[in-house]
């Protein structure tokens, strides 16, 4: 018996979730005996370093952590996505530079001091608000994913596809979203009733759009500035965008311009022939709007490859946009047995939660899944229920559980189950 | 008070706790009736925001030609980008094709579509007249109107599109 089997929480191999915690101490004792038997110098550590700079770069050591993959409609550039490579970054937080993109016709070079957000339509005023006008209102701020609803569309895929984490499941990120209550400008604007709608305009070539529910924009939507502390990328809608916590992204309208307050949805294209959900029966379904409770393992995944039999963390990201992550059930046989991961200690409503369990491989086959609960009781569906009304091509809106397979070489592969 | 100004008081107070339209510096600037012209693209299925205008399938076609089919095709099909026409009837099979015809609800998204973002490498270039044309076109070839069916803001929100009852609301908003 080994001095792990104690700890052993499902099967093959699947540890308590406080493994970690306990085995930290040993761990650690051993790296200080090892760095005080000698004193040595790294060639990086007999010279002066590189100087100050104005703004951060990453190690070029990582320099293969950028958006990818990347794909743009035929005879476009900017008509597309790039997806955030979630297999190589931990903890909650997406860096702004790696945010995933969903664009329509490319990213608008906008000058700000020429830039306005108008609000009109059924409103007692209409109103026309310069950046520097916004950046004097009262600002809120919250750490809140985005999802786009295409993400993981690829699941939805008679064959698994073979490719890394991102290219399957990279259009979610999470950012620090910092600006101005939309309520509050629309207050201001004083709202006319029958009002229920309204619809948002973005800046960029496609003018792009999408109608939003009054009670949506009053609870807590905002006119964004800032993420992750600085101003808005332009890849992210700067100068300013819409952020609808826990809803579909493409809602989120970047570079937003103008927001007419209507009696009833515009029907955008968008909203319409797009973001919409055909059935088998050939009904499909309009405005599906909070994003469904996920979760994927992050690593390992593919691409990340295990390395000799051992311990291992596999660790994830979870995500509901009916509010928290409750919790994040673990198997490492296939969903015959199940344990709870560990979360980590951020837990926020509409954010991406990071949830961590303790792996004793012992270099066999196997396949392992996340299954995410959030506050509300709503529970990860599987793949098979998530398709046994759809349309076989309806890739929009999937929460599916993950599985990935670990084979005895330690390669990594999508596989369904 | 209306009902809906208790709706919004009440969604302000849960907001964050700690921002309400009392905190607001109202620095909203005023416009006049032509800026909002100027800057409005809304376009509703009931018809408001079409502009004045009108064209026909048949001169649709040349505007078609010109600015559409290099990236969808003769007629709307067989392009690299979207396939416009066609797949009626295929929805509730194994092969489903999404198109304007087949699956679309409403026509005015059609013009209210190209307005806004086509032609991709120079949207905008497009006169009202043109974009009517061009509407009439796309509804001809997917045989919802005739070839010399005038479409204009009177006709435009009249026309039926065949899908248009295979809807339906996921969201139920509040009352």
């Amino acid at each position: 018996m080994t001095d792990t089997d104690e700890q052993l929480a499902a099967g093959n191999g699947l540890l308590d979730r406080r493994f970690f915690l306990r085995a930290g101490v040993a761990g650690g004792a051993t790296l200080l005996t090892a760095s005080a038997s000698a004193i040595e110098r790294e060639a990086w550590m007999k010279v002066p370093g590189s100087a100050m700079s104005e703004a951060g770069a990453s190690s070029s050591y990582e320099a293969h952590v950028v958006r990818a993959p990347i794909g743009s409609a035929p005879g476009t550039v900017g008509t597309g996505v790039s997806r955030t490579p979630l297999q190589y970054l931990d903890g909650i937080i997406t860096p702004s530079r790696l945010h995933f993109e969903r664009h329509h016709n490319g990213v608008p070079a906008i000058d700000p001091d020429e830039h306005r957000l108008v609000i009109h339509g059924l409103v007692e005023r209409p109103l026309s608000f310069s950046l520097d006008a916004l950046a004097r209102y009262p600002t809120v701020s919250r750490i809140q994913f985005l999802e786009c609803s295409g993400n993981s569309g690829a699941a939805m895929e008679p064959e698994p596809v073979q490719g890394s984490c991102a290219s399957i499941h990279g259009l979610v990120s999470a950012s620090e979203w910092g600006g101005v209550p939309l309520s509050v400008l629309l207050e201001e604007a004083g709202v006319k009733p029958g009002a229920k709608w309204l619809v948002a305009d973005g800046a960029d070539a496609a003018v792009m759009s999408r109608s939003v529910p009054l009670d949506k924009i009053m609870d807590d939507a905002i006119v964004a500035l800032y993420q992750n502390g600085e101003r808005l990328r332009p890849s992210n809608g700067y100068p300013m965008r819409l952020f609808l916590p826990g809803w579909e992204g493409n809602m989120c309208v970047k570079w937003l311009r103008t927001i007419k307050v209507v009696d009833q949805p515009a029907m955008t294209k968008d909203e319409t022939s797009k973001y919409s959900d055909l059935q088998k029966d050939g009904i499909s379904k309009l405005f599906t709007f909070p994003m469904g409770v996920k979760s994927v393992i992050t690593s390992p995944s593919p691409g990340l490859s295990m390395g000799s039999p051992g311990t291992y963390q596999i660790s994830g990201i979870a995500w509901s946009g009916a509010g928290k992550i409750a919790r994040v059930d673990i198997s490492t046989d296939g969903g015959s047995s199940w344990a709870e991961a560990a979360l980590d200690e951020h837990v926020m409503s509409k954010c991406l939660t990071r949830f961590r369990s303790a792996w004793r491989w012992d270099g066999g086959p196997a396949v392992i899944l996340s299954r995410a609960t959030d506050e509300v009781g709503n529970v990860q569906p599987t793949r098979e229920s998530v398709l046994t009304d759809r349309s076989p091509t309806t890739f929009y809106h999937y929460n599916g559980i993950q599985a990935w397979q670990v084979a005895k070489d330690g390669e990594v592969t999508n596989v369904y189950v | 008070m209306s009902m809906y100004s208790l709706v919004a008081i009440a969604g302000l107070a849960i907001f964050a706790g700690s921002v309400s339209a009392a905190d607001s510096p109202g620095l909203g600037s005023s416009l006049s009736q032509d800026e909002l012209a100027a800057i409005d693209f809304v376009v509703l299925p009931n018809g408001d925001g079409l502009p004045d205008g009108g064209g026909t399938a048949a001169t649709g076609a040349i505007v078609y030609q010109q600015n559409c089919l290099a990236c969808h095709g003769e007629k709307g099909t067989g392009g690299a980008n979207d396939t416009l026409a066609g797949g009626q009837g295929s929805l509730a099979g194994e092969s489903p094709l999404k198109t304007i015809g087949s699956f679309w609800p409403y026509a005015t998204t059609v013009f209210d579509y190209v307005r806004r973002a086509m032609p991709i490498q120079s949207p905008g270039v497009l006169s009202n007249d043109e974009l009517y044309a061009v509407t009439a076109y796309l509804l001809y070839i997917n045989e919802v109107i005739g070839e010399n069916d005038e479409i204009n803001a009177e006709t435009l929100p009249g026309v039926r599109m065949p899908n248009r009852d295979n809807f339906v609301w996921d969201y139920s908003q509040a009352e």
